[in-house]
């Protein structure tokens, strides 16, 4: 009873979603979902199957509450048959996990094929509590620099080097693939080949501080024009300011705090503590995820960061009005 | 019994993670003309800086940002380089947490920046508290024993308390009336 | 009788509070650790609540991150090492002298000891949680987050200290809990005939005496590397973060079977009395808890999936973490057919088995599923995983715990607890449970990560985290009728039969509660169910001595009588050595001199308890 009301719950409460392990998008969910449906299958079976010998053990015991012989030493003939059931019962829980076993195993392997040459190379490397993301490129002009979100081209396999700077963490997108720890001191793999275009949320999935909860990653899948036509933007530097607003807000941002840690492509700020913010304005959200991103949010994250996300080490910015809107007004123009 | 309740009662201040900043914002800024080598400060602590130098979150991010800004670059990791050697007890301009945080935040001739405006004040408290720490004048308990990284200094936990002695050692010069 | 007016003056501990805390009677120290070790999950339960609270709707505001993160640190450790094995231990150490037919348990001080070690630490741990300096990194603290540089202040040594308390207690009861089972068992009850209760409390022994080794030295590595500078997980340096999860999982994986390998003897104990007949299937049942023992050990490298290590290896853990599911299979099989061959009254002990049955069943199978490497990097680390262990862990462990709670508790008090008020406890916390954990899977599934103080709320998650928070506080007021049952129970002027379950077992010849002395003759056995088959005359055996506490020693195998030996009588000493354990370990938190200093205390305490006694003739006295 309870695999059905399971299966039904699943399929009411809808296999969609973009951060939806039963949602597939890539070849790699979609193998780990093979896995998934021929568990579904095999254990729920075998639950179906403990339930109704339970419900006859229950159903056997009410009737023989009305028999009044003892039944304290057991009957040898009536455990004899018992036994011949007890190793068919054991012989099917073998065969079940055989299937089990083997079926795991062969999409671990399919899912654990060699690398492709053609592969687009990604390095993401975590620190408490966001994302940087790094497109490698034999020309050096052709990397990519961008924080807490990744862009995939559909259709094209993704190598995905993953690096932490502090503690461990997990990068895990589920419609795209299972997880993979961040760990100090080595470098893990994963693959990623998206096979349907859209918007996907991953988030860190290994427990790691104070703002574990609020480190997210967005994932756009592009076709290949769309991912040619993002890769350029990314790869301009940042775009200048064109108004006196904006001016004065680049100047803002020279002459205070910001530059220490923060990068801007073609200006003279290259702090590498904090995100790169050459193209903040052409994302989605703003502190991994954890805040949509348009002026007012943006303000507030740079005044007071710990309202927002107690423990970040993003620090609390004294402007006054005046600069802190002209500097909004610059980094809204980072597109 | 008793003694580990005691102990374990002065961790309030310890364990305390407040992200609000110093109250009022903002960091000392303490005259250099009456320092002497071998007095304590002519002007008493700022009252901001017990809260930095007693807690462990603190201190403990001020380990990270000593990396982070690169102050390796000229003191190695307290050991000194290029910059004097923070793990001693000789300081030019003062070893309480007051006079380092003025030093960061004011720069010193021959060779230290001016951190004002760069680093905001709550950093240059964290910065400080950790400073004060490589000299093994913190309490032990707030101390993290280790970096993640290369050993670089003996463990923090364990430093024999090496107590500021204010001014420039040189042995030779007589203070200025 | 002048024996039993005799025997209770030599086994007497002296009145009052000077009797209470010297006390070496298994039956006052096992009593004892019950309600402490329940006390901690009621603490480790209201934690719980706050948690789900904080959760119940997305972007709450209840509590912060950090207080969030104590809390759930706290739940799992108080969860896991102050409730889940000590309650086990507690009900061993209470039934099993009884179970085999004889007086005492061995070591006796020792098991004093270690009642106080335990409670020290539970009391520790909690102090520091109420002072802010609680764990935060979690119940099993990976580094490099729980390490120097990112967990600042005493938080996480208090936690490594904290186990440290536990697993000295732990060991001791074990090995008191091996040597009472393999050499002071009654004549007559050969290992063949030996009940299962004490088969699984023998295999959790031996289990905690591999596994809890190896989660000391983790946490004294991590303590060194705190305390003194050390890099034992430092990457940098020529540690390794993995060594911690390595250490720690070779220890984990164990204890979650250390926790569920008593309750399945405790399901042997009351499915066979319930349904009136010898369990079907004896051998298959002790060879699978045997097997479950051992293949415990292999299979922790199961909860590293995602870490990169290679995946052939993590294949063999893929098999050995699904062959595990055999023995469990085959166990539940055994009890059905006991149960439907037998002639059951369904009270509360066997409502709370067949809630055993579906429950421990659902979680053994998403389990399996874990098992799966690529499945498992889906799972791991999310709301399904929470789900998952808290079926298998309430389900397989929780359930079968109370269940033993009604049936032994006649034999503790001489009451039986109320049987309506029982039921109502068990359908309460049966559909409080999965209405709290079902949904959890979902939700896993869904993409909701653990160890998360909030989520956002378009993810569509609130659902079922609301549903779960409902279903959380149905548990708590199923705890709190249980709470007033037993209050009430104990209260009331009622007593209850000797034997109310009329029930096979040695323990059920004593008398309910048992005289100090247990038994006042050695019962011989000659079968597997002594009361069905020897059911009005019951085979003594005299000799033992009325005069001095004596219990009769035993051959491993055959039970056969080997010599007598005299029990150590009650004493402070073990408190006192306790006393200074603790100082010497709270010290350490702080300074490594603490271990020389605080070893000053210890070592006069044991001193004095370990002082050689002038034998006496004809007697050979313990330490």
């Amino acid at each position: 009873m309870r695999p059905a009301i399971f299966s039904a719950i699943l399929l009411l409460a809808g296999c969609r979603g973009r951060q939806n392990a039963l949602d597939f998008a890539s070849d790699q969910s979609s193998a780990i979902g093979d896995v998934w449906h021929l568990m579904l299958v095999v254990c729920g079976v075998m639950y179906l199957l403990m339930m109704l010998l339970l419900g006859w053990a229950i159903w056997r015991a009410l009737k023989a509450r009305a028999a009044s012989h003892d039944a304290r030493t057991a009957a040898p003939g009536v455990d004899r048959k018992w036994r011949a059931a007890l190793a068919a019962w054991s012989a099917l829980i073998v065969l079940g996990l055989f299937v089990l076993a083997g079926g795991s195993f062969l999409v671990d392997r399919r899912l654990a094929r060699g690398e492709d040459p053609n592969a687009l190379q990604v390095r993401i490397t975590a620190s408490e509590w966001w994302w940087q993301v790094e497109y490698l490129d034999p020309a050096p002009s052709h990397t990519i620099v961008t924080a807490n979100e990744l862009h995939l081209p559909v259709d094209r396999p993704t190598h995905v080097e993953l690096r932490s700077n502090d503690v461990i963490h997990s990068f895990w997108v589920p419609n795209l693939n299972g997880k993979t720890d961040l760990i100090p001191g080595r470098s893990n793999f994963q693959t990623l080949t998206p096979r349907r275009t859209g918007r996907w949320r991953g988030q860190c999935a290994e427990f790691c501080g104070l703002e574990h909860a609020r480190m997210a990653m967005d994932v756009t899948v592009h076709d290949a024009a769309g991912f040619a036509e993002w890769q350029a933007a990314q790869r301009a530097l940042a775009k200048a300011p064109d108004t006196p607003r904006r001016t004065e807000g680049q100047h803002v941002f020279m002459t205070s705090t910001c530059a220490s840690c923060h990068t801007i492509a073609g200006t003279d700020a290259s702090g590498k503590v904090g995100p790169d913010l050459t193209h903040l304005a052409s994302r989605h959200s703003l502190a991994a995820g954890a805040l949509p991103l348009d002026a007012k949010t943006l303000a507030a994250w740079i005044s007071q960061p710990h309202a927002e996300k107690p423990g970040t080490n993003m620090p609390a910015t004294d402007l006054p009005p005046d600069r802190l809107g002209a500097l909004v007004d610059y980094l809204m123009s980072l597109r | 019994m008793a003694a580990c309740i005691a102990l374990t009662l002065g961790g309030c201040e310890r364990e305390k993670r407040d992200f609000t900043g110093p109250q009022p914002p903002g960091g000392p800024a303490p005259p250099l003309v009456g320092l002497q080598p071998g007095t304590p400060s002519p002007v008493p602590p700022d009252p901001r800086g017990a809260r930095y130098e007693n807690n462990a979150y603190h201190i403990g991010q001020g380990q990270n940002l000593f990396r982070w800004m690169n102050c390796n670059g000229c003191h190695a990791n307290g050991g000194g380089d290029a910059g004097p050697a923070l793990m001693d007890g000789e300081w030019r301009y003062g070893g309480d947490i007051d006079h380092i945080y003025a030093s960061i935040d004011q720069g010193r001739p021959n060779g230290m920046p001016s951190f004002r405006g760069k680093i905001p004040p709550e950093q240059i408290w964290q910065l400080a508290a950790y400073v004060r720490s490589l000299s093994g004048n913190i309490r032990k308990d707030a101390v993290p024993s280790r970096s993640e990284g290369m050993s670089a200094t003996p463990p923090l936990t364990r430093r024999e308390s090496e107590p500021p002695k204010g001014g420039d050692p040189a042995p030779n010069q007589e203070p200025q009336r | 009788m002048n024996t039993a007016r005799e025997l209770d003056a030599t086994w007497a501990d002296a009145p009052g509070w000077r009797g209470w805390i010297a006390t070496v009677d298994h039956k006052r120290i096992g009593r004892r650790y019950l309600v402490t070790a329940f006390v901690f999950f009621i603490m480790g339960g209201i934690l719980a609540l706050v948690m789900r609270t904080q959760l119940a709707y997305p972007n709450g505001h209840v509590v912060g991150p950090d207080r969030y993160n104590q809390l759930f640190s706290m739940h799992g450790s108080s969860m896991m090492f102050l409730f889940a094995v000590p309650v086990m231990e507690a009900v061993a150490v209470y039934i099993v002298p009884l179970m085999c037919g004889t007086r005492n348990i061995a070591f006796p001080r020792l098991n004093a000891f270690s009642y106080w070690i335990y409670l020290f630490g539970g009391i520790m741990i909690y102090a520091a949680f109420f002072l802010n300096v609680g764990p935060e990194t979690g119940w099993f603290s990976y580094v490099p987050l729980a390490g120097p540089q990112f967990s600042p202040g005493k938080r996480t040594d208090f936690w490594a200290q904290m186990i440290t308390f536990t697993e000295v207690a732990a060991l001791a009861v074990a090995i008191e809990l091996i040597v009472t089972i393999l050499k002071m068992r009654a004549p007559g009850m050969t290992l063949a005939r030996m009940p299962l209760f004490l088969w699984s409390m023998l295999v959790t022994s031996f289990m905690v005496v591999f596994a809890m080794p190896a989660v000391m030295l983790a946490s004294s590595f991590l303590i060194m590397d705190r305390l003194v500078g050390t890099h034992y997980y430092n990457a940098a340096e020529g540690g390794d973060p993995l060594l911690w999860q390595h250490l720690f999982w070779f220890f984990g994986h164990p204890e979650v079977y250390i926790i569920f390998l008593p309750a399945l003897g405790m399901v042997s104990s009351i499915t066979q009395t319930f349904a009136r007949r010898p369990v079907f299937g004896r051998l298959a049942l002790v060879v699978s808890l045997v097997a479950t023992g051992f293949l415990a050990f292999g299979l922790w490298v199961h909860h590293m999936f995602a870490t990169g290590l290679p995946r052939m290896g993590n294949s063999f853990y893929t098999a050995a973490s699904m062959m595990i599911a055999l023995p469990s299979g085959v166990q539940i099989f055994c009890w059905m057919v006991t149960l439907g061959t037998g002639r059951p009254k369904f009270s509360t002990p066997l409502l709370f088995v067949i809630g055993f049955f579906i429950t421990f069943v659902l979680g053994g199978l998403t389990g399996v599923m874990q098992a799966s490497v690529p499945l498992d990097l889906q799972l791991h680390d999310t709301y399904f995983v929470v789900a998952h262990f808290h079926y298998v862990l309430i389900g397989g462990s929780v359930f079968p715990l109370f269940g033993a709670f009604f049936y032994w508790f006649p034999k503790f008090t001489g009451k039986a607890l109320n049987e309506t008020a029982g039921k109502w406890t068990f359908w309460l916390f049966f559909t409080g449970f999965n209405v709290t954990f079902f949904p959890m899977h979902i939700a896993g599934l869904q993409g909701m990560p653990r160890r998360v103080y909030t989520y956002p709320g378009d993810m569509g998650w609130g659902l079922w985290n609301l549903m779960s928070t409902a279903g959380s506080y149905l548990i708590a007021i199923s705890m709190l009728v249980f709470i007033v049952n037993v209050v009430r129970t104990l209260r009331s002027r009622e007593t209850a039969a000797e034997n109310p379950w009329d029930a096979p077992d040695l323990e059920w010849a004593a008398a309910s509660p048992p005289a100090k002395y247990n038994f006042a003759a050695v019962p011989v056995v000659t079968s597997d169910t002594p009361l069905w088959t020897e059911r009005d005359a019951l085979g003594a055996l005299s000799g033992l001595r009325d005069d001095r506490p004596e219990v009769l020693i035993t051959s491993a195998v055959e039970a056969a009588p080997q010599i007598r030996w005299g029990m150590p009588s009650p004493s402070v000493w073990p408190l006192v050595t306790a006393l200074g354990l603790t100082v010497m370990f709270v010290w350490s938190i702080f300074t490594p001199w603490g271990i020389v200093w605080g070893a000053i205390p210890f070592a006069i305490g044991a001193t004095v308890w370990f002082w050689p006694k002038r034998s006496q003739p004809g007697l050979e006295s313990e330490s």
